[in-house]
Order: structure tokens, then sequence, then C-alpha cells
């Protein structure tokens, strides 16, 4: 009996851990190690931020998720791991740390014969001063990663309407809290949900909203913008972005990096080399994401952690790592197998696979700083990867070391992305896009870059029924009820 | 009393020039017949990039 060990329980790792499980059945162990005791439904933690939703809406337990399904659940944090085992033990293993299950602090060496790592990120908010320390949430702004992070963004959120409603004028801010930050997208469905939250409460006049980011151009979200089908036209994602901000009376700053949080304001620094101070009664600010910390052990116990991982903690996988400059990097630098190229029993899947450089083209202020959106690697794109990842693994495990790898290439692949800009049956609005491929291939596409064919968006109610049907079928997909195989990533 | 896009566009040099819709497209995004065609048809785009990426 072989054993697969995952590490994270996200969207790419527990879709990784559930289908292996399905597909190994009892001839194999799956080992799932996640801190959390609880599975999120992160799209979600957006109306959980504004009060529409409850924490308990958006999470469950996942012990009795894994119980179902055969596999060994341990409320844990990984370490390091060991690829080549130890003096002690030959075989390779992950150290962990519990965080729950009554043996909080507790450490143990889990051995494996396959690894996925699928840790996601850790929340950088002690990357831009003010905002938080380490992966800790500051006092100054709230955040709706996590569904805590959601409930208590919502309850601040709350009291800002009571101040409103007794005459008090309010300025919002929302957007990235770093020049290096991803996940735009959620930073977007927050500022649109509060605008309509704030018409709903009839206070919307009394309310100054301003978006922040780091974006170049409105609309890159981190894939350098999209050109899609919009009323018979091919369109930029500036022009319809701009369009719908300008309609909800939103004003924007684009191209900044959040340098230093204080009660009440910000600094920044623009990518033309200025910078200025912004004041805020309720700020929003999505931190930069990094890798959460792995070390990687020789068995001689000397580090390889530069070996496996790259600089920003995320690990390296089939990629092409020195692609060099924006001119010469290719679609085809991006990964198709997520094989670590050092050891061939490790995979990562998710946001903890190091992508080969950025999608936006690159960007710095005259003074040296970086401020370009990183690559988002979180939703379809995850559950895909995650699939893809154990399918391989399990051809590895039953049919031996030559079987064939499956690839998952975001440079092949297309996603769907729904965009809440306001929740209500029948006044709610999203943004539906889909865009294919993911990651641009001007080889094949010279103009924009991807098929327009299959590029398009559009914002209405449709939209909004749509997110809120994918709610309820993906908690059903990660709950393993009944045909949750046919419901796809 | 002003119509909204002419209320949007003041509003600042930013959203000067852009493109806002008017009443008639702002209505059809919660025009409940209009948004269940909708439904379906983005259904059916979403799918098909789904199934291509799979």
């Amino acid at each position: 009996m072989a054993r697969l060990l995952v590490l994270g329980g996200g969207v790419a790792g527990h879709t990784t851990a559930t289908f292996a499980a399905k597909w190994l059945g009892n001839g194999h162990e799956v080992v799932v190690v996640t801190p959390n005791a609880k599975w999120n439904w992160i799209p979600s933690n957006i109306w959980v931020g504004v009060g529409q939703m409850t924490k308990e809406e958006v999470t469950f337990d996942l012990a009795p998720v894994y119980k179902k399904a055969g596999i060994t659940y341990k409320q844990a944090k990984a370490v390091s791991l060991n690829p080549e085992g130890s003096e002690k033990e030959s075989s390779p293993f992950c150290t962990i740390e519990y965080t729950g299950e009554d043996k909080t602090g507790e450490t143990e060496d889990v051995t494996y014969d396959y690894v996925v790592n699928a840790t996601g990120p850790k929340l950088n908010f002690g990357a831009t001063p003010g905002l938080g320390e380490g992966s800790q949430l500051g006092e100054h702004t709230v955040s709706v990663c996590t569904a805590d992070h959601a409930e208590h963004a919502s309850h601040e959120l709350q009291k800002t309407i009571e101040k409103m409603r007794n005459g008090e004028r309010q300025k919002f801010l929302i957007g990235t809290g770093h020049g290096m930050c991803t996940c735009q997208g959620a930073a977007f469905e927050y500022i649109f949900n509060i605008e309509h939250e704030l018409n709903k409460a009839g206070v919307r006049d009394m309310a100054d909203i301003k978006w922040i980011s780091n974006e170049s151009f409105l609309g890159d979200f981190g894939m350098g913008g999209l050109h899609m089908k919009v009323g018979g036209y091919v369109v930029s994602s500036k022009i319809f972005s701009e369009s719908l901000y300008a309609e909800r009376g939103v004003d924007w700053m684009i191209g900044a990096h959040v340098s230093k949080v204080e009660k009440g304001k910000i600094e920044y620094e623009l990518l033309d080399g200025s910078t200025g101070e912004e004041s805020f009664d309720f700020a929003m600010l999505i931190p930069p994401f990094a890798g959460v910390g792995l070390k990687a052990y020789a068995k001689d116990g000397s580090d390889i952690t530069d070996v496996v991982f790259a600089p920003n903690g995320f690990m390296k996988v089939d990629a092409k790592y020195d692609a060099g400059a924006y001119e010469n990097w290719k679609a085809s630098d991006w990964p198709r197998t997520y094989q670590n190229p050092t050891y061939k029993n490790m995979f990562a899947a998710g946001i903890a696979f190091a992508p080969p450089h950025i999608i936006s083209k690159p960007m710095s202020s005259p003074n040296g700083t970086p401020i370009n959106p990183t690559p988002p690697r979180t939703g379809m794109p995850s559950g895909i990867i995650g699939k893809a990842v154990a399918h391989s693994v399990c051809d590895l495990m039953t049919k031996g070391e030559g079987a064939h790898l499956h690839e998952a290439s975001m440079a092949e692949m297309g996603a769907a992305c729904v965009a809440s800009a306001g929740k209500g049956l029948t006044t709610g609005t999203a943004a539906a896009m889909t865009v294919y491929p993911v990651v641009p291939d001007f080889e094949k596409y010279p103009g924009t870059g991807r098929d327009t064919d299959y590029t398009f968006g559009e914002i209405g109610l449709a939209g909004h029924w749509i997110k809120h049907i994918l709610h309820f079928m993906f908690i059903h997909k990660a709950q393993l009820k009944p045909g949750w195989t046919l419901i796809p990533e | 009393m002003a119509k909204q896009e002419e209320v949007n566009f003041a509003r600042n040099e930013q959203s000067e020039t852009t493109m806002i819709p008017g009443r008639f497209a702002r209505k059809m995004r919660t025009c409940l017949i209009w948004q269940f065609l909708r439904f379906v048809a983005i259904n059916i785009k979403m799918l098909i990039v789904v199934s291509k990426s799979h």
C-alpha cells in the first residue's frame, strides 16, 4: 500500500485528495494535512463581508467529509519536507505541527510515497508596514480573505453605515495593499457589493468610494487584462471596467504600491514615482501572497529549500523559470504537469506552484519599486490543476513510475469567472466572464493573446444567479454529496 | 432632473472619457425576461469553455 500525502485542503488540495481517494479505492492511503478544521468556499466570503451571508453558510467541517471518503485527516500545518528521508528515516517524510485534534503544538513526521503541495498562500499582511504582522491582519483595515476576516469586515461595515445614518460622511478605500498583490477580482467584487449595500441602506450619498490597485490599468486582473466580445465589439477589459466604475460613482487610483498603513491613512507610491497619502474611514486592502514558508532538507540534514522552492516560497514545478525579459515570455513557459523537476514524487497544485513569471507586463516606478499584479491561480484553474495532478499521481501509484502524466497548462485552459457586483434575487448583478486561455498565447492569437470566440463578458442579473447557484453547487461538490463528480471544477 | 449618465460623466475627469450605459442598457441588466435568456446563453458559453479546459 502506497501513501499519497496532500498538504492543504483548499480548492486544489481538496480536489486532489477527494479524486485520488475515489480513484485509488482501498488499495492505497490518502492523507490530508491542513491547519483548518473547516473548508471555506472563498468566493462567497464577499457576501459574508457585506452581511449577506453568514460564516456558517460558506464553511463546513472537513472531518466528516474525509471520514466518508476514507481519507486520513490531520489538522496540522506542514513545516518541512525531507524528500530524501533522513539519517533515521529512509522514506521521504513531511514534518507537521498539529493545530487541532487536542494535539496543538505537537509535531509528527508523516512518511509518503507521493506528496502534493497545495498549501495555498500565506496572506503576507506583514509585507506592508501597518497592514498586519506576518500572516495576521492588522487593526487598521479589514479583509475578506478568510471567512473570519469577512465576518469581521461585515461588523465594521455595519458600524460605518450607522455613522452615515447619523450624518457622518465616510470614505471607503478598497483594493490592493501592496505593489505585488494578486486577487484584484476579490477586491473588485467587494467594492461593488459595498456600493450596492450602501444604496440599499439609503446612505450611498454619504459615501465616497475609491479603488486603489497595483494594476497599470483598470481591468488588468493580474492577467494582463483581456479583450472580450461585448455587443458585437471586441473591447478591452479596461473599457469594460472603467465603464462600471464610472457608472457606479467609484473613483480609482491605479499603478499604486501601498507602502504604509496607519489609522485612517495610507501612504502610497505610484508608477510615475510620485508619492502621496490617502485617508479612509473604512479600508479593505488585499495582502500580497507568498508561499507558506515550507523548508526542505536533504538526507544529511542540509537545507535544500532553494532547490525545491522558488525565492517567493512557492514550489518549483515543470515551468521555464529562465525565460528572461518580458519580450521572451511564451505560453509554453507555463507548467503542464506540476511535477517538481528534482524530486519526481513531488507535485504542486493551485497557488502553491511557482509560476514562471507574471502574466501582466512587468512595471516598476523610477525608484525601482515593482508595481504589477502577480498571476491569479485560484478558482477554476486551481481545481483543474488539482484534478490533473490527482490523475497523474494515481497513475504513478497504480501503473508504476513510467505512467503518463496528465497535463493542465494555464496557457491551454480557459476559466469562467463570475464577479459579483451586488447581491439580490432580482436586484443583484455580476460580471460573468470567460477567458480562453487564462495565460495569453500571442503566438497563436497575436492581437489579444486569447481566442475572442471564447472570451466574453457581460454584467447583469443573470451573472448574479449563476454566482449564487455556483455557491451551492461547489459546496455540494466539496461535501462529496451525490453526483459530486459530475460537477466540473 | 438630469439623466443618470449626465451625472456620472460630470463627476470628474476620470469618468469623462468612459463608456457609461444609458437608461435602457441599465434597465435590461435586471429585466427578468431578458436576464433569463442571458442566463441560458451565458451558461451555454461557460459550459463550452469548461469543456475545452478539461
